[in-house]
């Protein structure tokens, strides 16, 4: 099964480069069985990837051992829910991961595509393999994940303990998922650049991906914001790190994105600033596998320093250079066929949305490199944290929650003064309020009193479109309330779902402003003894150590300390933290010890305790107490988010009835606005 | 005034700002990123250099860690092979904080030659990974 692993790679290796020299050839000449050899290349390819995949996951679920990934990875006492994730935990793995992920969203795009957009799809299969070969170039000749270590160890070392978590299984997949699905709005992109085709053809094509791969980031980003809460024992979810710097910005490159096509859509502006955005969110995603895999930055979260980020950083330029090379070439054909015609106009409003994305990503970006760049200018190392990056990124995310608001609802081209009226007397009505009343009520900090009214003056406006738009279906056609809502949403579901997503984005900014309330403290208690630690809204939780406890359990030693937990003298239970020493199979210890960390979680806060360790092995324990306000709402903010998201890309229907019915509607449309 | 002069107008006034934020952020928020021997020499020729908040990344000298769980102070020794300091900090320390790993310490060099520690991360070489088997 190895070999055959090993050989169904090398057969990659070499149909990927065949389908991209054929897929060019098919592009410049037009020919239709060219381009239907390069199509079925991708298929090939595929197909050979998943055997690779196969064989890998074969080989992890039946402890080979002789297979040095194997080895690194797994041990014969993990458990079978984690071997499965051990399939991307390490370097090599992630790559066959990445190879096999980029290879069936090629298929499905191929499939997807098979009787339309002739002329683009030659060059969408040339970038989709050349990018696939790459990955596959680099495992088999810099980080083969079927490598052999020429000995069989009685068992692997097995796979970090920090990584056996369920978030763990699900986070790094979906963020994957997500960089990697950005490559065909890519492939699409340059291939509109390559032939020529620059029409709204490729927009259309890559609509619902470009949803996707958001989406996914979204939910990667979310998850692994929580698996850093609930597994890293700090406290928090987001500590600026560069890998999480990594995945955000390819998020706010597509973020951008997903606003400004509106614009182009409608308008027929701003086709070069798409282009670059899709160029630069597939740049960003690479660059964030350059920055785990390189060591360049120093990071928590970093692969083993290798070669392989050089790869990386060889491709990103070479990707970079010949995409802009491209939209150079074209740049005159990309003309504007509309301007700006008032600073009151939803265009301007998407505008100022867009140059703000773009210059978080570049704070971000900077902030990131700021160490390499600043030992090659100035010979020294200067880093800078989490306080650089809150200086730049409150005000300027506090301004993207503003026109969060006032982007759907002011009109384009031009909005009237009775339009600015009707749509936001209300919204800045409840700011106004919500602002007053929190300075009345002497909240201690002045960016949370400006997120909160923000917040609410979002939600207001979401609301009332709501409303509205539910109103207007009830008297128009009598539909009940319920059915009303249901059928609005249903039928513009791009919007509705747009408005979905911005409430889980504000909810993402009340737990984010809730950090401003953080509060903590370190106690060493005896059996018996209590602690005491105020809220920020004035409850006090009592805890009283109940002593420390040693157990063994599956694949680990476990100290277990223990809190009995009151809140404002009502008893609401036991919580309990631990620290567990992972063994392998002959009984002696792997890895660092790691923490188990105890949470009690409602709307308004969450309790979060650690047990620090026992003082020379008594049962005197050292604990740190934590209140994390409002963190409740980030993740039902992320979720609220993928459900918006799910409802924006959800197919429409398209039985044939509904298509002639739309087809009617449209070609109407075409005809009163005489286009 | 035409709308795409003001929106420039506009943008160039955000991007300005940012720009200033993020100069100011660097100056005040930035810190030197330095070897224990890098922090040496520095501390030679500017004897005010003690009491700048640097960042010190070394590794922990084996046998060197004690805990005081009283105070909950660690002390250890920080070096690169050339140089060490004793480091000195008071807190929780991670669990991959022991003998011989990377750590990254921030703080200052006090006159007294003891560094005094705000926050401290232990490096795990390669974190996700286990360590090397130790023959």
């Amino acid at each position: 099964m190895t070999d055959l692993g090993n050989i169904a790679l090398w057969i990659a290796l070499l149909i990927g480069v065949y389908g991209s020299v054929v897929g060019f050839l098919a592009g410049r000449s037009g020919r239709a069985e060219l381009a239907l050899s390069a199509e079925r290349s991708v298929y090939v390819v595929w197909g050979l990837l998943a055997i690779a995949s196969a064989a890998l996951m074969r080989a992890l679920l039946a402890h080979d051992f002789t297979i040095e990934y194997v080895a690194a990875y797994t041990s014969r006492n993990l458990p079978v829910f984690y071997t499965w994730s051990a399939f991307y935990a390490g370097q090599k793995g992630s790559l066959l991961f990445w190879a096999i992920v980029l290879a069936s969203f090629s298929a499905i795009a191929m499939l997807v595509n098979r009787g339309k957009n002739r002329e683009l799809m030659p060059y969408v299969a040339v970038v989709l393999l050349v990018t696939i070969t790459f990955f596959i170039a680099v495992m088999v000749f810099a980080s083969n994940p079927f490598e052999r270590l020429g000995f069989t160890p009685p068992d692997g070392r097995g796979l970090n303990p920090q990584l056996q978590n369920p978030g763990m299984v699900i986070h790094p997949p979906m963020l994957y998922l997500g960089y990697i699905s950005i490559a065909v709005p890519f492939a699409f992109a340059i291939a509109a650049l390559a032939s020529g085709k620059l029409d709204t053809a490729w927009l259309a094509a890559i609509r619902r991906w470009t949803i996707m791969s958001w989406l996914f980031l979204s939910v990667g980003i979310v998850l692994g914001m929580w698996w850093a809460y609930v597994e890293l024992g700090w406290g928090g979810y987001w500590a600026w790190d560069p890998v999480e710097n990594a995945s955000l910005m390819p998020w706010l490159a597509m973020t951008a994105f997903l606003h400004s096509v509106m614009i182009q859509e409608k308008r027929g502006m701003l086709k070069k600033w798409n282009i670059g955005l899709i160029i630069g969110a597939f740049l960003l995603s690479i660059f964030g596998t350059f920055l785990t895999r390189s060591g360049v930055i120093s990071s928590v979260h970093s692969f083993a320093q290798s070669n392989v980020g050089w790869f990386f950083l060889i491709f990103l330029v070479l990707a970079g250079l010949s995409a802009f090379t491209l939209l150079s070439y074209r740049w005159p054909q990309l003309a504007a066929e509309s301007t700006l015609e008032s600073m009151v106009s939803r265009e301007a409003a998407f505008l100022f949305n867009n140059l703000i994305f773009v210059v978080i990503t570049f704070s971000v970006f900077w902030g990131t490199v700021f160490p390499v760049l600043s030992e090659w200018v100035r010979g020294t190392k200067v880093t800078v944290g989490p306080p650089f990056f809150n200086l730049v990124n409150i005000p300027l995310g506090l301004l993207l929650l503003l026109l969060t608001g006032i982007g759907p609802l002011v009109a384009w081209r031009k909005a009237s003064t009775a339009n600015l009226r009707r749509q936001f007397i209300w919204p800045v009505a409840g700011m106004v309020l919500t602002g007053a009343a929190l300075a009345l009520l002497r909240m201690s900090d002045a960016w949370a009193i400006v997120a909160y009214a923000l917040a609410v003056f979002v939600t207001v406006t979401v609301a009332q479109e709501f409303v509205r738009g539910t109103a207007a279906r009830h008297r128009q056609y009598h539909e009940a309330w319920p059915l009303a809502v249901v059928r609005l949403v249903g039928r513009n579901r791009r919007r509705y779902g747009g408005y979905v997503v911005h409430l889980g984005m504000v909810m993402l900014f009340v737990g984010f402003a809730g950090l401003a309330f953080k509060k903590e403290m370190e106690v060493t208690l005896k059996p018996g003894q209590t602690a005491e630690i105020r809220s920020p809204y004035g409850h006090v939780y009592r805890v009283t150590h109940q002593g420390v406890s040693q157990y063994e359990q599956l694949n680990r030693f476990v100290t277990a300390a223990s809190l009995d937990v009151y809140r404002d003298g009502k008893y609401v239970g036991v919580m309990k933290s631990e620290k567990r020493q992972h063994m392998d199979s002959m009984g002696q210890p792997t890895f660092e010890p790691s923490t188990v960390v105890a949470i009690r979680s409602d709307v308004r806060e969450d309790l979060y305790v650690v047990f620090a360790g026992s003082v020379q092995g008594t049962e005197e324990a050292v604990y740190r107490l934590t209140i994390n306000p409002l963190v409740w709402w980030v993740w039902y903010g992320g979720l609220v988010l993928a459900i918006g998201g799910l409802i924006s890309m959800w197919p429409t229907g398209r039985g044939p009835k509904i298509v002639a019915r739309r087809r009617a509607l449209e070609a109407g449309y075409v005809a009163r606005v005489g286009a | 005034m035409k709308a795409g002069t003001k929106f420039i107008i506009g943008g160039a006034l955000v991007l300005a700002t940012v720009g200033y934020l993020m100069a100011t952020g660097i100056k005040e928020t930035g810190v030197y990123y330095l070897t224990p021997s890098e922090l040496a020499t520095r501390v030679q020729n500017d004897r005010s250099f003690y009491n700048v908040g640097v960042k010190m990344g070394a590794r922990v000298v084996k046998g060197s860690i004690s805990r005081d769980v009283a105070t909950q102070t660690i002390t250890f020794r920080a070096t690169d092979g050339q140089n060490s300091w004793p480091v000195t900090y008071r807190g929780l320390a991670p669990d991959t904080f022991t003998d011989e790993v990377d750590v990254v310490v921030e703080g200052r060099l006090q006159p007294d030659g003891v560094f005094h520690a705000t926050t401290l991360l232990a490096k795990c070489g390669s974190r996700y990974e286990a360590a090397p088997a130790r023959t």
